[in-house]
């Protein structure tokens, strides 16, 4: 089952490393990660979405607890929580296909932010399931290049992980 | 005052207390070995190869309950550290390796003796630093030793650049230290615990599985206590052997592969498992899915909440360290008017009996071959059980766990968790210098002892009396054994052909070498050997080649699904 697990830890040299390594060591799945500072400077909170059986997950909100430099974990599947994703697409926009595409954007609440004569470049905010809809629905050979963050997750009202 | 980097290092090891550092000068670590040189406090213990400088400073910890400490100098310094790191982390040693770095200038250059050292060994230390400043050296040291030594204990490496050791700051010894993410838990849940001591209470079979952990927490008094009080079986893994007495009537012995058959009967068969600081290793239970074909409850205790649930499921969880969560069960049994099942107890001992009457630690004596097993018999008979005992890996390592019966911690010095050949003599140079008058054997094989031969001339420097009990079968035994059990006796690359003359090897060192070829001369060599108290000894026993280890549980099996040396 896919699982969305976040934490915060310790803003230091070699940090993410320890945790990348946890996982490639031990085998376990990571279907996307992200790390960025927080409020706190000394602090970083990251996302990842992994997938396992339930002994698996369990095994990786441990490992990830015994990180020296992880200050907290919290598996956000395990309550209400909100994710998401940034996406940025460039594609190939001229002729007809710059109204088509502006078109879609506007329905998929995304935002054209650069402009060139032969291409645009698309961003998009939303779950993963959104931004894979996206992509299906505009023509794909007019894809050019994307970029995409991996979820970033939150866990509902009441529901906060601090140190 | 304003020090160097190198200063505050080694005022760090003082504040300390640390007596032996075990370490290889080269040049990123000049700086701090000059400062070594200026002092008399902290005693450095010139090694011959950086794998021995680890595995020494880790028998030291092993055989005491302190941090060993090693220092090596950048790139093949911190590679040759890397097996002994590993082999301490598996087996949860604390310990503190200083390793210096090229200077901060030219890391990521790919500088002469340059490797990532932090990098290199993130997947075998509980926790590593790179120090950049050297206002940050005593910080650093101070977490370093603690998170070596508190929670569940590791190796943990702290690397200083050359330049740093030489910067000047202010030094102050932090008084205290916390780490905010870090908060190992020491007393466990007194729910859980008293949700053991009803199940313990209720049990027919039960039976305690004793670890390293119980060793580490220096537990073993209470744990001899909890057994006691529980009338029940107790069975030691290799690592915790010696935890409870071996010579207790209540001891099962070993379990896992090459464990008794009455140990791995009864832990297959017992209706509660106590499991106390023990991980549930695949060398202990075997075959996962046929270890839970049947059903138990079972009750884990261990500081570390990753090792619970990892490969077996538990009924009650305990996370703490297994000194005090043992005192607390115990205060809660003592504190019952309920006592352990008399009658449901004498059926379990009746059939536990049963089992030991398999007999399954015996072999064949002869008067033309020396028996590997008789050899540590008769150690443990001319030692009065009382040596510390390390060891390196393979079958003589299986024949030591067996054969001699440890009734104290502490005293049994292996690499369980990795496996690693080699260390069982720069083990027992740091348990030597940890225990300067007492009795240190290392237990053996023709092909262990090659892989860290060199450390001969260490203990020529330091007088160290080892006696290095050799079990020479002329086949890496336990490979050899493998390969006719499972691989149609094709003894592939097992076999050690143009053996150095270790006698005269031993003697080329400036040490006493003796050569044991009969039966009959076993005791009489092993006596000899011990009279030179002041002497190592290195005693080449030629055994028999083809002597095989059993029981055996081959690997992926069931604990009951055991070959016994009888069934052949």
């Amino acid at each position: 089952m896919r699982h969305i697990i976040s934490l915060l830890m310790e803003n230091e040299s070699g940090a993410l490393s320890r945790v990348a390594g946890l996982f490639s060591a031990r085998g376990y799945n990571i279907e996307s990660l992200n790390v960025a500072p927080t409020e706190d400077p000394t602090m970083s909170r990251m996302t990842i979405v992994t997938s396992g059986s339930d002994e698996v997950i369990e095994q990786i909100n441990k490992q990830l607890n015994k990180l020296v430099d992880v200050v907290t974990v919290m598996d956000l599947t395990d309550g209400d929580h909100i994710e998401r994703e940034l996406m940025l697409v460039k594609v190939r926009a001229a002729g007809d296909d710059r109204e088509e595409l502006k078109r879609m954007t506007d329905i998929f609440r995304g935002r054209v932010i650069d402009v060139t004569d032969k291409t645009y470049t698309i961003e998009l905010t939303g779950t993963g399931h959104k931004l894979d809809r996206f992509l299906q629905a505009i023509d794909h050979s007019l894809i050019l290049e994307t970029v995409r963050t991996g979820a970033s997750g939150i866990g509902r009202g009441d529901r906060i992980l601090k140190l | 005052m304003e020090l160097t980097g190198a200063e505050i290092t080694i005022r760090c090891l003082q504040e300390e207390g640390v007596e032996y550092v075990f370490g290889y000068p080269g040049g990123a670590v000049l700086f701090i070995y000059d400062e070594l040189f200026k002092q008399e406090q902290v005693k450095h213990v010139l090694v011959r190869h950086e794998q021995a400088a680890v595995h020494a400073a880790d028998g030291y910890a092993r055989s005491t309950d302190k941090v060993g400490v090693a220092l090596v100098t950048s790139g093949p310094g911190v590679t040759n550290a890397v097996t002994g790191i590993a082999t301490a982390y598996l087996d949860s040693i604390p310990l503190v390796v200083i390793s210096g770095q090229v200077p901060t200038s030219f890391i990521g250059e790919d500088a002469f003796q340059e490797v990532d050292a932090v990098g290199i060994t993130r997947p075998c230390v509980k926790h590593n630093f790179l120090v950049k400043d050297a206002k940050d050296i005593a910080s650093t040291l101070k977490k370093a030793f603690y998170l070596a030594k508190s929670g569940r204990p590791g190796p943990v490496l702290v690397d200083i650049p050359k330049d740093v050791s030489n910067q000047k700051v202010e030094f102050e010894y932090p008084a205290s230290v916390h780490i905010r993410s870090y908060n190992p838990q020491t007393n466990g849940d007194i729910n859980q615990i008293k949700r053991a001591a009803q199940l313990l209470l209720e049990a027919k079979r039960p039976m305690v599985y004793a670890g390293g952990g119980v060793i580490l927490s220096d537990a073993s008094k209470q744990l001899t206590e909890l057994v006691r009080l529980l009338g029940a079986p107790c069975t030691n893994t290799l690592m915790g052997l010696g935890g409870f007495p071996a010579s207790d009537k209540q001891s099962l012995g070993m379990l896992g592969m090459h464990g008794t058959y009455e140990a791995n009967m009864g832990m297959q068969n017992c209706d509660v498992l106590l499991a106390v600081g023990a991980r549930f290793d695949d060398r202990v239970i075997g075959n996962v899915a046929h270890f839970n074909s049947v059903p138990r409850k079972i009750i884990h205790i261990d500081i570390d909440p990753a090792s619970i649930s990892k490969r077996v499921k538990v009924d009650v969880s305990i996370v703490g360290d297994v000194a005090h969560v043992v005192s607390d069960l115990l205060a809660v049994l003592n504190s019952s008017k309920q006592k352990p099942e008399a009658a449901a107890l004498k059926d379990w001992w009746k059939q536990i009996a049963e089992w030991r009457g398999a007999n399954s630690l015996t072999y064949k004596n002869s008067t033309e071959l020396i028996k590997p097993q008789y050899v540590i018999e008769t150690l443990h008979k001319i030692t009065h059980g009382d040596a510390f005992v390390t060891s390196d890996v393979g079958q003589h390592q299986m024949w030591a766990a067996q054969y001699y019966k440890f009734d104290q911690p502490r005293r049994w010095i292996n690499s369980g968790g990795l496996g690693t050949m080699g260390f069982g003599l720069p083990a027992a140079m740091g348990v030597q210098l940890a225990h300067p008058g007492a009795t240190v054997a290392c237990i053996t094989g023709e092909g262990s002892i090659q892989m860290n031969i060199q450390e001969l001339s260490t203990c020529k420097q330091y007088n160290l009396p080892i006696k290095v009990i050799a079990l020479n079968n002329r086949y890496l035994g336990m490979v050899r054994q493998w390969q006719e059990f499972f691989h149609g006796n094709r003894y592939s690359h097992s076999y050690m052909d143009a053996l150095p003359d270790f006698v005269k090897l031993a003697e080329a060192y400036g040490h006493v070498g003796i050569l044991v070829e009969k039966p009959s001369d076993v005791e009489g060599a092993l006596k000899e050997a011990f009279a030179r108290k002041d002497d190592l000894v290195f005693l080449d026993f030629r055994t028999d080649s083809t002597e095989n280890v059993y029981p055996m549980v081959p690997g992926g099996k069931g604990l009951s699904e055991v070959i016994l040396a009888e069934d052949l």
